[in-house]
């Protein structure tokens, strides 16, 4: 990958003739879709086709969905728009900047409708629907109780109640989404190169959208992938769209995605408000815990969603003894992005409940913290443990690990550091977590969405295979395929490694390939990279099939050198007699009699030298009677504890110490091990501090840069200090549990505990941006002073609703400035951008105007009318504005006082901006108000005192008006 | 400055990584884009096209450059040095890169060859640049992936090397 050869999908070659499409998407976060205009887009040259709704609607049907609720979605918009972003039509031609240009052709007329944002707004009575068919927003409603949580709660010294609003966020890859799809009219073969990476799950999904068998949908993916996190599994609409495309154009169709298109449209995590109570005794121990969890899916529900609510269902206790518990799962769509995979599926949201709710409790317990952690965590002893929510816990030593990581990381020498900064008036907390970090999913966690009386009826789900295959080749030469569908986590030396222990040969001699392919290669519904399923799956499959193949060497070398296949031994290339290391045979002749002698083999022994590796660990069964499940294979275990200080004039957290443990088992891997483990935690810092997809009351999306989205960089992620401890499980051959999710899990309930220690809050919602924390701390910030006398944007806030009011004097009577502002052809001239004013109805025009935001500019069709007219004191002046860049409608007052020298303008206005200027332009946007304004003005004034040296400008003819605009004659 | 019409295609001619080669670009196509897309320059990485993440980065005429900010005709008779000239021809890795590859300062590798880039136009201009300074320069770039503590062993110990 280095040497900068690396193949990612985007770099694969393309059949010849391969067109490249362009997106085209809502404005609105909720609209019925009036009309769509296709005939420009479609006249342009080099456009070879434009698909809408109508076209997929045609061929393909509605992606399957978890729930049974009638929520259809199609790979473009039918009929209604539900998110800001969401695909409308897609434009196939010879390059992507053509198909780009056509886009902006497109003329759509939709009908805003009132959209629902907020989760509690969606989950209310009376609420906008979503999806009317279903008739309410919160569209699965599940209760499940363990033990005997009231009985608990009321015999509890100390009740603890909190509730938390999860922030919607994203790892989003650094690569976006590719697909190249093409399609065989011949056999009838949809053939798909894209970076999908699982589950496959979404296989039957797409094949059956697509109306064909599994067979005729071939999955591709490249050498590389640009970093999934789970993300790259939301990819699956696309490849829909792109199939559809393909198949009507008879070329393949490539697509690339934006940055701003995955920012808006791609994917999130869930957002979810939980209500957490937790009961406990007066010593701090826990004894039941209640959850009432509302997750947000946004507008359509995407399998495998909602995953993220139940993957952790098992283990919603976390690494705690806690015997008892109440959960309420409900799920809630509102007009936001679709939710799905992402790092963590489930766990961050649940760990920051849990380990909010722990802090809490010993806070109201007047305990140490430490010590409450300490005593409810399971015991050593206790293992295998079966949490009452149904996981098994196989193997572990919490408190050990607690022991080493506040011994090496010196967490004494931290709490004196707090006191001494805290005498020094600094702001300085302390925080805590301790989670579990579950590996490799049961498949059918899900079902327990499902009665157990649904379940009996549709069958039990559980279980997760996986694949690997290792072959050596007739000159000895080694290579190994697998479905994990890696990303950048290194599997391809961890496999390497596995086969070269067996076979005895150094891992470099090893060829991994790890591209996958559905026509060729072994998979099933479980394939794929997600939920820390490598090392405890894929791992275990390659490491079962290296030891067939060794089994078999060993076999063929027994005969050969006269000694039972119990006494062969593999080093160094050489296969030889344990005892007798001199009676030895090279590996490749060894692997060589399979291929060229198959006459000579052991009897009863196949010949080749190939063998598939397939696990399917028998612990993950299918939830029971009582709704407990197993939900995953392996449950690792991760304790950290930081030192923040708070800046108390910017309200900035900087993370000053950062310790975290990780017991995963037998470490396959320390480099990449740890490598996955900084990367977690960089996320993790993340999402406490920056990361957050923001929208505006009426689903304007809002963060759709990196400039808005803020993804950390190294000046915001310090290096943790690591800690280690090895409790290998005792459920795959390998000893290894995931690792790569502890501290997306962790690392940003344990920053929000110390922030919390620091202000001395009871709660606190993540991310925790200075603005945040100033408000805590200083109050909200006053009004911005009335320094000017132009204030646009004093009132703008992060709903991108623009106000502003100030004041310009015009050196003219009151009545010839009312004469230029309510002639049309005057405005035309002195409204910056203006092409076209053209009267439509009494006081009613309609404008083409050209205006630019920051790194964007877009001709808008404006609509503006003339109201409350007091000549010449004030009028009012409403209207919307609408183009490929967003939409935006508002009102403003403008008031003419006469004044000495003039004419004083006073006005005020307010306008809502939606669509791509709001996601990407939205920090520039006070100021282009301003910049415009004063434009407006500087023209209008030129304007009057043009008309007073020439006598009546206004009655020039029009083309002696448009020469002069353009600055030559007049 | 020569004037180009809005739809026509001009020739770009340029040395990439030593090699002078030529392709059609619209005064509107992106540096990036042209690199990648005329000239097959699979180095190039693109994350957001909007001059943030940094993995498009290149060097032009020595200096780092994010090639998704540059229009294509403005790099006519530049000299554009990207990751993949960094390997000896036989693919031997240069001693930046044999750095990233000892302290796994890689994973997926998509914001990797922007990063080298930097580290390479930085050093060259600041040879005695020190911790503090190295990371104000790898504060412009992202990496999702690694939390970028490989990223900061590999450059400190590659900066360290080069001095020595
Ligand atoms: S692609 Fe150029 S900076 Fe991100
Ligand atoms: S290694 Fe993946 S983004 Fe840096």
């Amino acid at each position: 990958m280095l040497s900068a050869s690396a193949r990612f999908t985007d770099d694969m070659p393309l059949r010849a003739g391969t067109l490249h499409a362009a997106v085209l998407r809502s404005p609105h976060a909720h609209a019925e879709i009036v009309s769509i205009d296709t005939t420009a887009a479609e006249a342009r040259e080099g456009v070879v086709a434009v698909l809408t709704g109508a076209d997929v609607k045609d061929v393909t049907t509605p992606f399957l969905i978890v729930v049974k609720e009638p929520m259809d979605q199609w790979c473009l918009a039918v009929d209604r728009v539900r998110f800001t972003g969401e695909a409308v039509a897609v434009v196939v031609a010879q390059d992507r900047y053509i198909a780009e240009d056509a886009v902006d052709d497109i003329a759509v007329v939709y009908k805003p409708l009132p959209a629902v944002i907020s989760p509690l707004d969606a989950a209310k009575d009376g609420a906008p629907l979503v999806h009317e068919a279903v008739g309410r927003n919160v569209v699965s409603v599940r209760e499940f109780t363990y033990g005997d949580p009231d009985r608990a709660f009321a015999e509890a010294d100390h009740h603890v109640d909190l509730t938390i609003d999860y922030p919607r966020n994203s790892q989003t890859p650094l690569e976006g989404y590719v697909v190249v799809a093409d399609y065989n009219r011949q056999d009838g073969v949809y053939d798909i190169l894209s970076n999908f990476q699982g589950p496959f799950t979404v296989h039957p999904v797409m094949a059956r959208a697509l109306c064909v068998p599994g067979s005729r949908l071939r999955m591709r993916t490249a050498p590389f992938s640009g970093g999934g996190f789970g993300v790259k599994q939301a990819i699956f609409p696309y490849v829909v769209m792109c199939a559809v495309a393909a198949r009507k154009v008879g070329r393949p169709v490539k697509w690339v995605e934006d940055r701003l298109e995955h920012l808006t449209a791609a994917i999130a995590a869930p957002n979810r408000v939980v209500r957490v109570e937790a009961a406990a005794t007066k010593d701090g121990r826990v004894t039941a815990l209640r959850y009432d969890q509302l997750d947000d899916y946004g507008a359509y529900l995407r399998p495998p969603m909602p995953g993220p609510l139940y993957r952790q269902h098992g283990v919603m206790t976390g690494p705690y003894d806690i015997p008892n518990m109440a959960i309420t799962n409900r799920l809630v769509m509102t007009n936001k992005t679709p939710s799905g995979m992402v790092r963590g599926f489930g766990g961050p949201q649940s760990f920051y409940a849990l380990e909010r709710v722990m802090h809490r409790v010993a806070e109201v317990a007047g305990l140490d913290r430490l010590e409450v952690i300490r005593k409810n965590l399971v015991p050593a002893d206790a293992f295998p443990y079966r949490a009452c929510g149904g996981a098994l816990l196989d193997s572990g030593n919490y408190q050990k690990a607690v022991d080493i990581a506040v011994g090496k990381g010196k967490l004494a020498a931290l709490m004196k550091r707090r006191d001494a900064a805290r005498k020094e008036g600094r702001l300085y907390g302390i925080g805590m977590a301790a989670v579990s970090d579950p590996a490799q999913s049961n498949m059918g966690y899900l079902s327990t969405i499902q009665t157990a009386e649904e379940r009996k009826k549709s069958g039990h789900k559980g279980g997760n295979i996986s694949f690997a295959t290792v072959n050596m080749e007739p000159l000895g030469a080694i290579s190994v395929t697998a479905d994990s569908i890696p990303q950048g986590q290194g599997h391809a030396t961890v496999l390497a490694q596995i086969v070269a222990d067996q076979l005895g040969v150094p891992p470099d001699r090893i060829t991994v390939n790890t591209e996958h392919d559905t026509h060729k290669d072994p998979w099933s519904i479980a394939t794929g990279n997600y939920s820390c399923r490598f090392s405890s799956a894929t791992a275990v499959a390659c490491h079962k099939a290296a030891v067939e193949i060794r089994a078999k060497l060993a076999r063929i070398a027994a005969q050969r050198l006269n000694v039972k296949a119990a006494d062969i031994d593999f080093a160094d290339g050489m296969v030889f007699a344990r005892n007798n290391p001199g009676n030895a045979l090279k590996l490749h002749r060894v692997a060589g009699v399979a291929h060229w002698q198959p006459g000579e083999l052991p009897e009863g022994m196949e010949p080749g030298m190939r063998a598939t590796g397939v696990w399917a660990p028998p612990e993950l069964e299918p939830p029971n009677d009582q709704d407990q499940i197993n939900t995953s294979l392996t449950y690792g275990f991760v304790f950290d504890f930081c030192g923040v200080e708070i800046d108390r004039d910017t309200g900035q957290v900087r993370i000053d110490k950062y310790v975290t443990m990780h017991d995963s088992g037998t470490i396959l891997n320390p480099l990449l091990k740890d490598g996955q483990t900084y990367g977690a935690f960089a996320w993790g810092v993340g999402c406490a501090l920056m990361e957050e997809f923001v929208y505006g009351p009426k689903g304007e999306f809002l963060s759709g840069t990196f400039a808005d989205y803020l993804p950390p960089t190294i000046h915001e992620v310090p290096e943790p200090e690591l800690y280690h401890l090895e409790t290998p499980t005792t459920l795959t051959p390998l000893g290894a549990k995931g690792g790569a999710e502890g501290n997306v899990m962790s690392t940003p309930v344990c920053l929000a505990n110390a922030v919390c220690d620091a202000l001395g809050l009871e709660n606190i919602n993540l991310p925790m941006t200075p603005a945040k924390i100033s408000a805590l701390i200083h109050g909200e910030e006053p009004a911005r002073p009335d320094t000017s006398t132009d204030k646009a944007g004093a009132g703008a806030d992060r709903s991108r609703a623009l106000t502003g009011q100030g004041s310009h004097t015009v050196p003219a009577a009151p009545e010839q400035v009312w004469a230029a502002l309510i002639d049309a052809d005057r405005l035309a001239a002195v409204i910056p951008g203006c092409h076209e004013l053209e009267l439509v109805g009494e006081n009613e025009y309609r404008a083409l105007v050209t205006l630019g935001v920051g790194p964007v500019s877009g001709r808008f069709k404006a609509r503006v009318k003339l109201s409350d007219m007091k000549p010449p004191d004030a009028v009012t002046l409403s209207g919307d504005l609408a183009g490929p860049l967003g939409a935006s409608s508002g009102s403003g007052r403008v008031r003419l006082t006469g004044v000495a020298g003039g004419t004083r303008v006073d006005y005020d206005y307010e306008v809502e901006i939606t669509g791509r200027v709001a996601a990407i332009g939205g920090r520039m946007l006070d100021g282009a108000a301003g910049v415009v304004i004063n434009q407006f003005f500087r023209r209008l004034t030129k304007r009057i005192h043009g008309a007073d040296k020439t006598g009546d400008a206004g009655q020039l003819p029009f083309w002696r008006r448009l020469a002069r605009k353009l600055g030559f004659g007049g | 400055m020569p004037q180009i019409g809005r739809n026509e295609r001009v020739r770009v001619s340029l040395t990439l990584d030593g090699k002078k080669v030529s392709g059609l670009a619209e005064p509107r196509m992106l540096l990036s884009d042209f690199l990648r897309q005329q000239l097959s320059a699979g180095a190039v990485h693109v994350g957001c096209e909007h001059g943030v993440c940094g993995a498009c980065t290149i060097r032009v005429d020595g200096r780092a450059v994010r090639s998704c900010l540059m229009f294509a005709v403005q790099a006519q008779g530049c000299d554009i040095e990207t990751a993949a000239g960094l390997a000896g021809e036989d693919g031997e890795l240069d001693a930046l890169q044999k750095a990233f590859r000892k302290n796994h300062a890689l994973q997926c590798g998509y914001c990797t060859p922007g990063i080298l880039m930097s580290v390479t136009s930085f050093l060259d201009s600041n040879p005695d640049a020190g911790e503090d300074e190295l990371k104000d320069m790898l504060g412009g770039h992202l990496c999702r992936c690694t939390g970028y503590v490989g990223i900061m062993r590999a450059v400190l110990e590659y900066a360290a090397a080069r001095r020595a």
